[in-house]
């Protein structure tokens, strides 16, 4: 029986991104749906009542939630094609705190530098820069966060390069000159299909976030 | 067999996590106290980027986050699982484990509130546990199903430091009439052998709690 895969997501979502990628490094054959986040289709509500959020994978109608989870189930399912997770139990960990850490740490500081103004974004702006720099430490002088192969770690991280022509522009500020390392490690992601033809123009997610801002009123 | 460690504080349910699931699958290990208020070298080093117990320590190499911690010791030694094998249930468990991560804080706010903000925290403290209830747990007997899974240790802080700190702060949260399966999953939880011999001292822990919450109410009103 052929596996029918639906994801539902939105397409500036750094989170919906990371189950495109992860797809894709798969060669998983599936259908793309966009969510409207302010009209959210029946199916949505239905597949995520507790959170009501994209993405949502549905493997053969069962519905599987939160990115991360999403990617480790991705992986489980998927087992025998291009692994996302390494084998050995601590560097998973390590992959998995990281994860954590990109969650936590970078996710609200980034909100804020297109939400906020003032001194708000310009503290949301230092702990951006700042925990961006703790990941390129990590990355080190490795091609990837594992090492030699791209995975788990990458994807988490990758989506967010989608976003930095925005983070820049309304933040006046150069993340290349705080973080050189890191865009090249993205540059270098960039250049795999499974990324780059997942991740949307940085031109078209700065125009949505404009058009985000005004129906908020932060402009 | 190498040796394994867990930098804790007594009595954070975040630690107790990892030290049932150590003693669920039957690990040894060493324990050492942390005390939070004042770091340790080993912690600092051990865990630099959040400086935070648990900790665990395998062979030299450190662990942190008791949620990555319980998918490591769950790889490391796979007797006694806490995951289930198919990868549509083990997303599930994990699902619940996340809400758990993301809500607990949420659950517990009651305690470091008083009048309009503690009404508040406690509205939505109720949406939560009816989510959990009806969502979460349902008519499983444990949220791993039969046996007591990632979840149920995400949410064990509710069958026990629930109870105290709400005697503490003078509100009934769990009640048999509010919330009937939550209240049956916590004297399951409660009585399971493995846990019960596991949870700290409830005078202790009165005191202990009783002292927190007037240090967060006075930090509040300064």
């Amino acid at each position: 029986m052929a596996d029918v895969v639906i994801l539902l997501d939105a397409y500036a979502s750094v989170f919906g991104m990371r189950v495109r990628v992860a797809l894709a490094e798969k060669g998983i054959k599936y259908e793309y749906r966009e969510e409207d986040l302010r009209n959210k289709s029946q199916l949505l509500l239905k597949m995520n009542p507790v959170h009501k959020k994209i993405p949502v994978l549905i493997h053969n109608g069962k519905p599987v939630c939160e990115s991360l989870i999403i990617v480790h189930y991705i992986d489980e399912v998927w087992k025998d094609k291009a692994p996302l997770l390494p084998s050995d139990p601590y560097q998973r960990a390590q992959a998995r705190f990281w994860a954590d850490f990109i969650d936590k740490k970078l996710y609200d500081a980034q909100k804020k530098i297109w939400t906020a103004k003032g001194e708000e974004q310009e503290t949301a702006k230092k702990e951006f820069i700042e925990a961006l720099k703790v990941l390129e430490g990590e990355l080190g002088g490795k091609p990837y966060f594992m090492g030699e192969r791209f995975g788990f770690l990458d994807i988490a991280l990758i989506t967010f390069y989608s976003w930095f022509h925005t983070y820049e522009t309304l933040g006046n500020f150069s993340i290349e000159a705080e973080c050189p390392k890191l865009i090249s490690w993205a540059k270098r992601c960039m250049q795999k299909e499974s990324v780059s033809k997942s991740l949307p123009d940085p031109k078209k997610v700065y125009e949505y976030i404009l058009e985000m801002k005004k129906k908020l009123g932060v402009e | 067999m190498a040796q394994v460690i867990l930098l804790g504080a007594w009595p954070s349910p975040y630690v107790y996590r990892v030290i049932w699931a150590l003693k669920l699958k039957g690990v040894d290990y060493e324990y050492v106290e942390e005390d939070v208020l004042n770091k340790s070298d080993r912690l600092l080093k051990y865990n630099p980027v959040h400086k935070k117990v648990p900790v665990l320590v395998h062979a030299g190499k450190p662990i942190a986050e008791s949620a990555v911690i319980l998918e490591y010791i769950e790889e490391t030694w796979p007797q006694n699982p806490l995951l289930p094998k198919d990868p549509h249930e083990r997303a599930l468990a994990r699902f619940w484990t996340k809400f758990g991560e993301d809500k607990n804080p949420a659950l517990f706010g009651f305690f470091f509130t008083e009048g309009e903000q503690q009404v508040k925290a406690t509205n939505e403290r109720q949406e939560q546990l009816r989510i959990l209830e009806e969502q979460g747990l349902g008519d499983k007997k444990f949220f791993g199903g039969d046996e007591i899974g990632m979840a149920d240790l995400e949410f064990g802080w509710l069958a026990w430091w629930l109870e105290v700190l709400s005697e503490v702060a003078g509100v009934k949260v769990i009640e048999a009439e509010s919330f009937p399966r939550l209240y049956a999953w916590i004297q399951r939880f409660k009585e399971f052998p493995t846990i019960k011999e596991t949870l700290p001292d409830r005078s202790a822990m009165l005191t202990h709690c009783k002292a927190r919450r007037a240090r967060f109410l006075a930090l509040a009103k300064s």
